[in-house]
């Protein structure tokens, strides 16, 4: 899959990620304290936890949007500051709703004050399924095909690593398992950090699980399922180890 | 078509209600004339009144213009600075609570019995509800869009807030401007009309004056109806525009 469309999978060297000394407190509570996170290149990577243990803290931190967490060290694994090579996606399309869906996916460029590649933007509407559609209002689209669009989005962004922040837990079941294998298909070699409630969707897309918990909370040793994702969602051990994780999770 | 329809049946009522009142009471007619009266003193001084409501058109317009410029540039400079949202937000508020109307005399004594005093009389009026309800929006913004829009630039500093301020912050807020346009349209002729109550040689306020003191009450109606015609025209003329140019502003009370 990583052959037919140069612009979008040859990417730069990819590369990985490395936090030192994540912390995050709201008043005396601390949520997490000296946290460690390494994110090999070129792989996705999934963090579960359950909520409010600072799963979305954690990667808004390393998106650089987040203002109280602090980081003693967070560079990319050339010794690099990751800022300006990241893309982020949210559980939330945050399409803007008086740009079409065009204007939407081209709107990083015009941010950055570049002109628009549009031919690029058209190339990817078409691989997430919005061909047709780059003059749709967002407010005209369903739920699944506005993710899509903001699946687009981050796509044109053509950045190194990405982070998506439960992209898919807005949707409808079938929507969210065409959505996994369609991020799985389009960001195929770069670095990934993916937060997820949902053990199955982590197991589908993940080459390693992280899970964050306690209090404060901690990282969990890596649980790495193997094969190449995405793996059929209605194989039968996939569901077994979810079980397991969601044990895990509760205990 | 169904709005059409109530519109008309409305105003038929509230006519006929005025007619029986005017019947029922036995008022005299220059205390309150009955509406055909009205009619016939309208069509009778069409040209005057006509003349008159010309000028007070322009002054409502120029003062709207004005008014919503200022109104525009204000919020966005004070969205801007941080420095002059602290030491002149309050001062707008504060502002805010002097009736305006009791500056008209000395705008009419700074800037005379022309157009000038009223357009200025109109600009103010509408200055604080555009100013207020613009910068209201551009505060308000969707924190996920302006995250977004940060790991797509980088931190950038004064580009980057430029960039966010130009293509998010603005057309985010632009509803809210739309609301402060809409006050704005509504109390513009307020401003215009008490502005030449205060001193004027023409306009609508200047006629109806002139006519209560001459006992020509229909014609004061008359005139007063052509300038609720005008606000209420200019109002809807307004509206229609704003939710054509913002078709993506959400409407979840249905009119129909």
């Amino acid at each position: 899959m990583a052959t037919q469309d140069n612009a979008t999978n040859d990417i730069e060297q990819p590369v990985g990620l490395e936090l030192r000394g994540g912390a995050l407190a709201f008043g005396d509570r601390a949520v997490f304290n000296n946290l460690d996170l390494d994110i090999p290149a070129g792989q996705t990577t999934c963090l579960l936890g359950p909520s409010g243990v600072g799963k979305s803290s954690l990667l808004r931190l390393i998106a650089g949007i987040s203002p109280e967490a602090t980081a003693r060290r967070l560079l990319a694994s050339d010794g690099r500051p990751i800022a300006g090579r990241i893309a982020y996606m949210d559980q939330r399309d945050l399409l803007l709703p008086w740009l079409s869906v065009m204007g939407n996916v081209t709107l990083g460029a015009r941010l950055r004050n570049e002109v628009p590649d549009r031919h690029q933007a058209e190339a990817l509407l078409q691989r997430v399924g919005l061909e047709g559609e780059a003059d749709a209002m967002p407010a005209a689209l369903s739920g699944g095909m506005r993710q899509r669009a903001a699946l687009a989005r981050t796509l044109m962004e053509d950045r190194a690593i990405v982070l998506m922040d439960e992209p898919f837990s807005a949707v409808d079941a079938l929507t969210r398992l065409r959505l996994q294998d369609l991020a799985a298909e389009l960001l195929a070699g770069r670095t990934i950090l993916l937060i997820t409630h949902d053990p199955l969707e982590a197991l589908r897309l993940g080459h390693r699980i992280l899970v964050l918990r306690g209090d404060p909370a901690t990282l969990s040793p890596v649980l790495e399922p193997g094969g190449q994702p995405p793996r059929p969602a209605d194989d039968p051990a996939l569901h077994g180890q979810a079980a397991g994780i969601l044990r895990d999770l509760a205990g | 078509m169904q709005t059409a329809a109530r519109t008309i049946i409305t105003l038929a009522v509230l006519l006929a209600g005025w007619q029986v009142l005017v019947w029922v009471t036995g008022v005299e007619f220059f205390i309150l004339p009955g509406p055909w009266r009205v009619l016939q003193s309208l069509a009778d001084n069409v040209e005057l009144i006509g003349r008159h409501a010309a000028i007070t058109l322009l002054e409502i317009v120029l003062g709207l213009i004005c008014g919503s410029a200022l109104g525009v540039l204000s919020a966005i400079a004070l969205s801007w600075f941080p420095v002059a949202r602290r030491w002149l937000l309050p001062l707008l508020v504060v502002a805010q609570a002097i009736p305006v109307f009791a500056l008209a005399p000395v705008l009419v004594l700074w800037l005379g019995y022309g157009l000038a005093s009223k357009v200025m009389m109109a600009s103010l009026i509408i200055f604080f509800p555009v100013t207020t309800a613009f910068l209201d929006g551009l505060r308000r913004t969707e924190p996920g869009w302006l995250d977004l829009a940060h790991t797509m630039t980088g931190p950038g500093g004064r580009q980057e807030r430029w960039a966010q301020l130009r293509y998010i912050r603005i057309p985010a807020a632009l509803p809210a401007l739309a609301s402060g346009l809409r006050v704005a349209a509504a109390v513009a002729p307020i401003g215009a009309v008490v502005g030449e109550w205060v001193g004027s040689s023409a306009g609508l306020g200047y006629l109806m004056l002139h006519a209560n003191g001459r006992m020509q009450i229909d014609l004061l109606f008359a005139a007063l109806f052509v300038l609720a015609a005008m606000a209420v025209t200019l109002f809807f003329s307004l509206d229609w525009l704003l939710r054509r140019l913002l078709p993506w502003q959400p409407d979840s009370l249905p009119t129909e």
